[in-house]
């Protein structure tokens, strides 16, 4: 377990007989109650296909009925109902190429950042431009990661002092500024929030980058 | 804007439980206006004990999954074609 924001916590889960995942694939968590009541929620895969162990990045959402306790009660060693690997549309292999345009909402870094991992073990030759929206330095995740120019970040409430960047939602200007453009053909990938993940696939859209080549995965705002 | 919506990439999982493909990549043409997309783009509202897809142009139902304790029902009323490759 690792904290990456007061809120945010990655966890290593050891599945037995794991088959390997694809970069952006996300696993779906039960949690069952004492008396029967189930809930369950779709966490993205934030470890690289080569890595040796699962992780999945968790938000606490304070309503939520799930990550309060993946993100706040869960010890080493407990054990987790785990259904997975899912999904075969967001997802990333060095072999579809670049350049990517990987743009994240939030915790929506998650498999935006597996699929970031895996390029830069297996496929550093292919461009990629990673551009995160946050509240503010407190709500980053993988901010050491993230530092040394890995990404674009743009902090929408709160930015830190001195801060001399983007500091405001993402919109077509900076869109124009920070991604390949459309010629490119970038391949792009949006998640976040629904509401981000909408005005951001349709700033592309308008920007010209093809519609074929955008993919997106919202996750809800009470989504844990 | 409903912020409770997610998109059928949600709903890969509950799929894989039923079938042996990866449902969510299909492309589905919906019955209401002819949208052609993958499912995955598709809105889902989950509101237990089920699933809602629903077209993202107009909004029609596209799909429904509901858990019931002895069974599952999985209806297709508003998808016209599903294409697999």
């Amino acid at each position: 377990m690792r904290a990456e924001t007061p809120r945010a916590i990655t966890l290593a889960l050891d599945v037995p007989e794991w088959p390997g995942h694809r970069a952006g694939q996300h696993v779906d968590v039960r949690l069952t109650a004492e008396d029967g009541y189930r809930a369950q929620r779709s966490y993205s895969i934030a470890s690289p296909p080569l890595a040796s162990v699962l992780e999945i990045t968790v938000e606490r959402l304070e309503d939520g009925e799930v990550s309060p306790w993946l993100a706040g009660e869960a010890q080493p060693g407990d054990e987790l109902e785990l259904r997975g690997p899912i999904g075969g549309y967001f997802v990333w292999e060095p072999a579809r190429g670049g350049p990517l345009l990987l743009i994240a909402g939030g915790s929506g870094l998650v498999p935006l950042m597996c699929i970031e991992r895996l390029r830069r073990a297996a496929a550093p030759e292919i461009a990629s431009t990673l551009l995160v929206s946050a509240r503010s330095q407190e709500d980053l995740i993988y901010a050491e990661e993230l530092s040394e120019g890995a990404a674009v970040v743009t902090y929408t409430r709160e930015p830190p002092p001195g801060w001399t960047g983007y500091a405001r939602r993402v919109d077509r200007a900076m869109l124009t500024e920070v991604a390949p453009p459309p010629e490119q053909r970038p391949h792009c990938y949006v998640c976040g929030p629904t509401s981000f993940v909408e005005v951001v696939a349709e700033a592309l859209v308008a920007l010209g980058h093809h519609r074929a080549l955008i993919k997106t995965e919202r996750f809800g705002a009470t989504g844990g | 804007m409903d912020e409770t919506m997610l998109d059928g990439n949600a709903a890969a999982g509950d799929f894989q439980e039923l079938f042996a493909v990866e449902v969510t990549q299909m492309v589905g043409v919906c019955a209401g206006c002819g949208l052609t997309g993958p499912l995955a783009e598709a809105h889902m509202f989950s509101l237990a004990p089920g699933l809602t897809l629903r077209c993202p142009g107009c909004d029609a139902v596209l799909a429904r999954l509901v858990h019931l304790p002895d069974r599952t029902l999985f209806e297709l009323r508003g998808l016209l074609r599903l294409e697999v490759s």
